[in-house]
């Protein structure tokens, strides 16, 4: 579990700019706007991904952190090329 | 060692921490872009760079998804940004200049 105070602090950390990410996301007056958010968020998730696998010691979550670097990638450039000229 | 890979991992939270303030106090869907994509790719790469110096065990996969967001996140927020031109989002009011009215492809269609 995370015992250590340095890991509560970075979890912390990260937990505060997931929330302003997700502010923007919500306020954001064009789609341009959330879509950035939403991949600011997803590349601050890969990053939680390794941290929580070094605090819980699990060597599975890089793998899965890998997975959805390769997923969320995919994702945002779908999303740029269907803001650029629709479906 | 383990103090070592604390200190870069913390220097790479904060590093996302600010990336988050800059998406949220921007004014611009550009500067929102800037701001998220530089930040948010040294602080991740530090974060997980970190976690390898932690645990040396980790080092080679570490190393992979570092390098892998070093080079696709760029590429991805280029592709949201050049969207976002494309798609008719002007520039914020305080702008000075605007570069890609220059180029042919991101005139406004008649």
């Amino acid at each position: 579990m995370a015992s250590n105070i340095s890991d509560i602090v970075f979890l912390a950390v990260v937990a505060a700019g997931v929330v302003l990410c997700l502010l923007r996301m919500l306020k954001g007056p064009t789609a341009p706007d959330r879509a950035v958010a939403v991949d600011t968020i997803a590349t601050i998730t890969t990053a939680l991904f390794v941290l929580l696998g070094s605090i819980f010691e699990r060597y599975v979550y890089l793998d899965v952190a890998l997975v959805y670097a390769v997923l969320t990638f995919i994702g945002s450039v779908a999303i740029a090329r269907f803001l650029e000229k629709g479906i | 060692m383990l103090l070592a890979g604390t200190i870069v991992t913390g220097i790479g939270t904060i590093f996302l921490f600010l990336g988050s303030l800059g998406i949220l106090r921007m004014p611009d869907v550009y500067n929102r872009l800037q701001a998220g994509t530089k930040c948010t790719t040294l602080g991740a790469f530090l974060t997980i760079i970190g976690v390898g110096i932690m645990q040396p065990n980790w080092l080679p996969k570490t190393l992979v998804i570092a390098l892998f967001i070093l080079i696709t996140n760029p590429i991805s927020n280029h592709a949201l940004g050049r969207a976002s031109r494309k798609s008719g989002v002007s520039l914020c009011d305080r702008s000075v200049v605007d570069k890609a009215e220059e180029f042919a492809e991101f005139k406004e269609k008649e």
